[in-house]
């Protein structure tokens, strides 16, 4: 497995190996040391390669990957998995603000904390957060799930749309048009499957509830015209 | 965007290092602001003594003499000159009539701020610049802070550089940007404060140095900047023996804590943070919203 030594390899070039790696190619392993907080590690991923970062990144791994797999042993810094099409990126520890923004496909999983906005604007993505996370989280979220085995900070899902989002703990407060609704049996049971691939043991679905859109905001309502 | 750091020790071993581990840290964010670089190294202070740390645009000849001329004008001083910068050391009984004197005779020559320990080195230019101009590896200190800017309110001029000093041994440096701060300079002035700049972060130093003046401590003052200021901010602030860090409550701009038995440091990022010794074994986290963090070596003594 090709170790790059960030201490010593540019991360253009790392990110270049990634990017021009052939179909059909037998080396998909990479392990990474020595990241030190750098920005933009294992941006761009198009295939089915794995990535293990020994130590902690700044801004944006991981953004737009589509199909790999990035393991941090370590924490994050913003926008983590940012714009994720497919694939799976695991931080073993924190993870700093928005966290999976806009992300469209794929399995974010947050093994620490999770700052604030927290899968904002999220599209399709999926993201478990072992610990807590952050005010303004799921804010415009349009579809995927949230999953948090710990507590929310202020203004969960504040204008979402159709993300579903799942608390184990305490909700500090709930933003606009964001409230809480049934568990049905389909729920319960994406639940499960989303806590196993996040290897979160120990948890049943049954100790969360949801959260979702009231629906209220996001189609115009003619009684409110005086306002405009 | 605009980079800060912070560096408070607790160990006084790591004293000695302080000047070096902060000037790796600052240089380590120069990519988060091109435009400026400044820090305040808090010292030991001497008894009896106060410092005022001055600058000039035109340092051969604003420098020559100076301390002939001080004594001349009825203030023994020593002066010792860092390029455009200069530190006059006086008894601290005479602290007050430093300004006054220096009005007289020197008018050109700007004060980057007074105090017991605290020295304040800020320029237009990159960290690595200005860390090398001043000399600041070779400073020890108990605690310090630095910014490195890009530039969004006022001008790129040496006194738009952070860190801003408005109070004895205060200073004050920001990423962000504040919108009510001409009202609230307008009140401040009314309050009798001077200011020297258009720069938002100005203002921002002078509120926490009127509510200081008021009674506050620094703690206090910055739970009241919560409700004062508007905008976005991150600050790290710097007293005689204290160090404080409050990020407003929306908290976009960028920030990571660690703290180990010897220091605690702050930096916008955690690149900035890698240098410093057991770093692997601290304490990381990021500063929660709208939530005052704050050191002080007397209350730890």
């Amino acid at each position: 497995m090709p170790v790059i030594d960030l201490a010593t390899t540019p991360l253009r070039e790392f990110n270049s190996a990634l990017h021009n790696i052939q179909k059909g190619s037998n080396d998909l392993s990479y392990e990474v040391a020595n990241p030190r907080g750098s920005h933009a590690v294992a941006v761009g991923i198009d295939g089915p390669v794995m990535v293990d970062v020994n130590g902690s990144v700044g801004y944006y791994c991981a953004g737009m990957n589509d199909g790999g797999t990035v393991t941090v042993h370590g924490s994050a810094g913003p926008g983590v998995a940012e714009n994720m099409m497919s694939g799976k990126v695991v931080i073993e520890g924190d993870a700093s603000q928005y966290a999976g923004a806009t992300g469209r496909g794929g399995l974010l999983v947050i093994k620490g904390n999770a700052a604030s906005r927290c899968g904002i604007s999220m599209k399709g993505i999926d993201i478990v957060v072992h610990g807590n996370i952050g005010h303004m989280s799921a804010f415009m979220g349009q579809s995927g799930h949230l999953v948090v085995l710990g507590d929310a900070g202020d203004a969960l899902g504040d204008s979402l749309y159709e993300a579903k989002l799942f608390v184990r703990g305490a909700v500090k407060s709930l933003g606009a048009d964001c409230i809480e609704k049934e568990m049905r049996p389909e729920h319960l049971q994406k639940l499960a499957e989303l806590l196993e691939k996040a290897d979160a043991k120990g948890v049943r679905p049954e100790e969360f509830k949801r959260y979702g859109s009231a629906r209220k905001l996001y189609n115009f309502n003619i009684d409110n015209a005086d306002a405009y | 965007m605009c980079g800060i750091v912070g560096l408070f020790l607790k160990d006084s071993r790591l004293e000695p290092q302080l000047g070096q581990l902060l000037s790796d840290m600052l240089i380590t964010m120069t990519d988060r602001g091109p435009d400026s670089a400044g820090l305040a190294i808090y010292g030991s202070a001497t008894e009896g003594k106060a410092k005022v740390t001055i600058q000039s645009a035109k340092p051969d000849i604003d420098f020559a003499d100076l301390e002939r001329d001080l004594a001349e004008a009825g203030l023994p001083a020593r002066v010792a000159v860092k390029s455009t910068h200069a530190v006059v050391a006086v008894a601290a009984a005479r602290l007050a009539d430093v300004r006054s004197v220096l009005a007289a005779i020197r008018p050109d020559v700007r004060i980057m701020g007074a105090g017991d320990s605290v020295e304040i080195y800020k320029e237009v230019g990159l960290p690595k610049d200005v860390v090398a101009r001043f000399d600041i590896r070779s400073m020890s200190g108990s605690h310090g802070i630095g910014h490195t800017r890009m530039a969004t309110e006022s001008a790129v001029t040496t006194l738009g550089a952070h860190p801003f000093s408005t109070g004895s041994d205060q200073c004050l440096v920001h990423n962000g940007s504040l919108s009510n701060h001409n009202n609230l300079r307008r009140e401040l002035i009314r309050e009798g404060i001077a200011f020297e700049t258009q720069n938002d972060t100005e203002v921002a130093a002078a509120y926490l140095t009127a509510e200081m003046a008021k009674g506050k401590d620094l703690g206090q003052a910055l739970t009241g900047a919560l409700d004062d200021l508007d905008g976005f901010f991150t600050f790290v602030v710097g007293t005689k023996s204290g160090f404080g860090v409050v990020r407003d409550p929306i908290a976009c701009k960028p920030a990571v804590m660690a703290e180990t038995d010897r220091y605690v440091a702050f930096g916008s990022e955690y690149r900035a943070l890698v240098n410093l010794p057991d770093i692997e074994s601290a304490r990381i986290w990021e500063p929660e919203p709208a939530t005052v963090y704050f050191w002080d070596h007397q209350k730890a003594a």
